[in-house]
């Protein structure tokens, strides 16, 4: 896949899922066998119980255009930070509490552009990437759609 | 003409209509993204329920996010969708 910029491309891996993933085994695959990477970030989305009342979160996707845009989110990463890989795995399906959701990986030759890129990455898949959260709900109740949040936009256009 | 186009609709715009999917053919005077929300309102209740504030209604053409402003011709497909709570 094109990392985009002038440097070349970087490897980028984007994975929708239904099916767990191993935070270190990423980790370990965009820095394994290589020794110009000095920074790596890695940031995991989780699903938190919300006081006791949620059962698990639904989340649907777009098939396709979620691969697409987190790529694009990851391209555009590349192209504005000299990252040296990165990684951007989001699942699908049902996720009881404590399960793992999102994983963002970015490593790069100083941490500041790893931290940057892997934040960066989060702030727009949030805001661009076709996911929708549904709770359901300890006492047996399918709850409500999760509405999206005004503070989420405004952590993407920091960026802009 | 329009030619005929793939619909998707996700999230709580795909309960709301009942269908994940449909393939329609719009009338020729429906030429961009808010004409074809106004159209599909007027197609029946559970239609009108979806697209009752389509200020928050997102669409993408062909996997692609647009605004209600961007012109349909040539899409294959157009999916509805609310503001993404993915992450």
């Amino acid at each position: 896949m094109d990392g985009g910029g002038a440097r070349g491309a970087v490897p980028i891996n984007v994975r929708i899922q239904r099916e767990d993933f191993d935070a270190a085994a990423e980790v370990a695959a965009l820095t394994q066998g290589r020794a110009d990477v000095g920074a790596v970030v890695a940031f995991t989305g989780l699903c938190r119980d919300e006081a006791g009342a949620l059962a698990a979160l639904e989340l649907e996707h777009y098939p396709g255009m979620a691969e697409d845009e987190i790529a694009r989110v990851a391209q555009e990463a590349a192209a504005r930070w000299p990252i040296l890989g990165a990684t951007a795995i989001h699942r699908y399906g049902k996720i009881a509490p404590g399960g793992n959701i999102v994983l963002v990986v970015a490593t790069s030759p100083h941490r500041r552009a790893a931290f940057e890129a892997a934040e960066f990455m989060m702030d727009y898949l949030k805001t661009r990437a076709p996911f929708w959260k549904k709770e359901h709900r300890r006492d047996g109740t399918t709850g409500e759609w999760v509405e999206a949040k005004d503070a989420d936009d405004s952590a993407a256009q920091r960026w802009t | 003409m329009n030619a005929p186009l793939k619909l998707s609709y996700f999230a709580w715009v795909r309960e709301r209509i009942g269908l994940p999917d449909e393939a329609l053919t719009p009338p020729a005077d429906v030429t961009n993204v808010a004409e074809l929300i106004a159209w599909l309102s007027g197609r029946g209740e559970e239609y009108a329920y979806a697209f009752e504030r389509p200020g928050v209604i997102r669409a993408a053409i062909d996997r692609k996010h647009v605004k209600h402003d961007a012109p349909i011709a040539g899409a294959r497909e157009i999916a509805f969708f609310p503001p993404m709570t993915g992450g």
